[in-house]
């Protein structure tokens, strides 16, 4: 145990920066996922069934297959089709944001056919264009309904990111490994790891839960702070169904 | 049968039964009155022990029901003592509360097998002849969903009766149905009224069907008797000016 | 060596190994959904006791298994008990790991089934287990079977950090081909290909069966 927090103090600074790589290869991949989902989310109820096909097409593609085989994908085959990623950070953050980015397509279109059909019959009444009625009526409601999915989201993302250990990128997962290796000391070694884990997890769900006062507060319909703290919501309809199922919000 | 004893019963600091006495004869059917929020309907929920007093003693059949006898002391009632009493009370709901995972015959039987311990064949039996009696004899096979609401609650009638209680308890049982549909189940109820000498509690705005049934009225107001007496007195010639501004206001509205 | 970019051969010589790994990858996922269904509602039902000093430990557990990667986990089991199976440790941990998901979805289930439904158990004087067994599990699985569905199709995609314990699910063949032969655009592909060919009609299954409950 001694030696144990001797070598952890030792190895503070390496165990920092590999925390910061943990934290930018989530925030990275889940700003990525973010852009992604909202494209894909809204070319998913186009009018055009070609489009809606392209994007149902992208958007089951990469839920279909394991976010695992989509990073070995791109970081050991796409270079034989000539196309190298310059670091296996950025391979990581991109399998993340399009992995991520078709759960989060789910729950974007769960939350826009979540607001009530009045408000769109409101918006089409003050003669708005179909981008004014997304943009001024449709969207700013939504996306309160859409932050206790992305959480759940963006902790399944956090949780995704020791992936990277395996890609030869120095992130928290492979600090503890290393740690262990220096201090033999397996079970303190993995309960360290998972705990400072759960903490990022604990402090990503705190930052969601005031983003969500805050939104809600804007359209006034406020619970204030008193959810701030609390853990997250179960997702009653599971990752794979996101919200499209409606039951994620 | 039935006897409330300095009843006390409060939800945070709102007192909803103040010190309540009263009794019930066996085979006597009392209906009690009153606005909402009196606590007519605390007293059939305290009855079935779906709630605990905060004070006062409830006996049913000269046995504490909401306290149990540990030497010659009453303490509050645990788990399993309710079990065995509670046996003695059957209630049907304002909102039917079928089982809807289960057939018709199923809701019916399934207490009678699982609690009473009857053979299959006998609480098949004693179902069929309740389902019939509620005028639901061809509907055992089918889920209650698909029943109408005045059909769900002539089952729960009989899934209520099946375990041949001592004390039936009404509770707004015609509150949730189309108004079309009331009639039948009030008549099944007069039905079962007359041919039965079963203590019945009732709580209804239906004030036709009080009058046709009850022995007693009683008029409820903030957690106390206020009046009572039989129906033709209460409602021909209520005393306590409470009991007046009640009526008139339930028959103006009808 | 064939230097064409995509070789046929190498596909012809891979599929076998593959739906090898693939068998290992179904039973994973089968013992892995037994295991957090089961223990999904035992969790669930816990958190329901009467008493805290059940509630509150298995609350934590819960949150605790559902916050922290199931990579690490595997990895924390494996080499805490080196004495088991890789395929009994991966199997385990996957179950566990998706049991605290599932103990949430039944939680919910169980939350959803009507107050009334209790009261008309106990004014039957149904005992507390006949009430759960009759009356109280079946509407909550049932409205929760969607969900469950969902969550093993999660778990099966899920099996390939199995390989990091030396499964030999799919995923590990197809590394372990991949690097030896230095072929990995046709090994991930297929996976990949794999995958989804199994995984998309099961997802629509459970979409069907989500229609019909009325979801």
């Amino acid at each position: 145990m001694g030696t144990f927090l001797t070598q952890l103090g030792d190895s503070a600074g390496n165990i920092g920066a590999a925390i910061l790589v943990t934290v930018e290869a989530t925030v990275l991949g889940a700003i990525l996922a973010l852009v992604l989902a909202f494209i894909l989310g809204l070319l998913a109820r186009s009018r055009f069934l070609v489009v809606r096909g392209i994007a149902r097409t992208i958007i089951e593609f990469f839920r279909g297959t394991s976010l695992y085989v989509q990073l070995f994908w791109l970081y050991f085959a796409l270079p034989v089709l000539g196309f190298q990623i310059s670091s296996a950070l950025l391979c990581a953050v991109i399998a993340f944001g399009l992995n991520f980015g078709a759960y989060g397509a789910e729950v974007v279109r769960g939350a826009i056919n979540a607001v009530p059909k009045a408000q769109w019959e409101g918006a089409v009444a003050l003669n708005m264009t179909g981008f004014q009625r997304m943009r001024l009526v449709i969207l700013p409601q939504a996306w309160i309904g859409m932050i206790p999915p992305f959480n759940n989201l963006l902790i399944q993302l956090l949780k995704s990111t020791p992936l990277l250990s395996l890609i030869t990128v120095a992130d928290l997962t492979f600090e503890g490994q290393q740690l262990r290796a220096a201090t033999g000391q397996t079970a303190l070694s993995y309960l360290f790891l998972l705990v400072v884990y759960f903490i990022l997890a604990y402090i990503f769900t705190l930052l969601m839960n005031a983003l969500e006062s805050v939104a809600k507060a804007r359209l006034g319909r406020g619970g204030g702070l008193r959810g701030l703290f609390r853990l997250r919501e179960a997702d009653p309809t599971g990752r794979s169904a996101g919200a499209g199922a409606g039951g994620g919000a | 049968m039935v006897l409330f004893e300095q009843v006390v019963k409060r939800f945070g600091s709102n007192i909803v039964l103040d010190h309540l006495d009263f009794s019930v004869a066996q085979g006597e059917r009392v209906t009690l009155i009153g606005p909402s929020g009196s606590g007519k309907t605390t007293i059939l929920r305290l009855l079935m022990t779906l709630e605990k007093v905060n004070g006062g003693v409830v006996y049913v059949e000269g046995q504490p029901l909401s306290h149990m006898k540990r030497g010659s002391q009453l303490v509050p009632a645990n788990e399993r003592y309710l079990r065995t009493v509670r046996k003695k009370i059957g209630m049907v709901f304002q909102q039917f509360n079928l089982f809807p995972n289960m057939k018709v015959l199923d809701n019916v039987t399934e207490a009678p097998i699982h609690v009473l311990g009857l053979s299959k064949e006998e609480a098949v039996d004693r179902a069929k002849q309740l389902l019939d009696l509620v005028g639901l004899g061809d509907r055992i096979n089918q889920h209650p969903t698909s029943l109408s609401g005045g059909q769900q609650q002539r089952v729960a009638i009989a899934r209520a009766l099946a375990m041949q209680p001592d004390v039936l308890l009404l509770d707004e049982v015609t509150s949730a149905l189309d108004p079309e549909l009331v009639a039948d189940v009030l008549n099944v109820l007069r039905d079962i009224a007359q041919s039965t000498t079963i203590t019945m509690l009732i709580v209804t705005h239906e004030m036709q069907f009080a009058r046709d049934v009850s022995n007693r009225i009683l008029m409820f107001d903030k957690g106390r008797i206020v009046e009572e007496g039989q129906p033709d007195k209460i409602f021909s010639n209520p005393e306590h000016e409470r009991t007046q501004t009640f009526l008139r206001a339930v028959l103006e509205e009808r | 060596m064939n230097t064409s970019i995509w070789d046929w051969t190498v596909v012809e010589d891979v599929i076998p190994l593959l739906l090898k790994g693939f068998a290992v990858t179904l039973l994973a996922t089968v013992v892995g959904s037994v295991i957090a269904i089961l223990l999904g509602l035992l969790l669930a039902m816990a958190r329901r006791a009467p008493t805290r000093l059940v509630r509150v430990p298995v609350r934590a557990f819960v949150e605790f298994v559902r916050s922290t990667p199931l990579l690490v986990q595997l990895f924390t089991v494996y080499v805490l008990l080196p004495s088991l199976s890789p395929f009994v440790i991966g199997a385990s941990v996957l179950g566990i790991h998706y049991a605290t998901y599932m103990s949430e979805v039944y939680r919910a289930g169980i939350d959803g089934v009507p107050k009334g439904q209790w009261e008309a158990a106990t004014a039957l004087s149904m005992p507390r287990g006949r009430t759960w067994q009759a009356v109280i599990l079946p509407q909550a699985v049932r409205n929760v079977l969607p969900a469950l569905g969902n969550y093993i199709i999660s778990m099966f995609k899920d099996t390939p950090f199995l390989a990091v314990i030396t499964v030999h699910e799919m995923v590990f063949q197809a590394q372990e081909y991949g690097s030896d032969h230095f072929r990995y655009l046709e090994v991930f592909t297929l996976a990949a290909a794999i995958f989804l060919i199994a995984s998309y009609p099961t997802s629509l299954l459970v979409r069907r069966l989500e229609k019909r409950l009325g979801h």
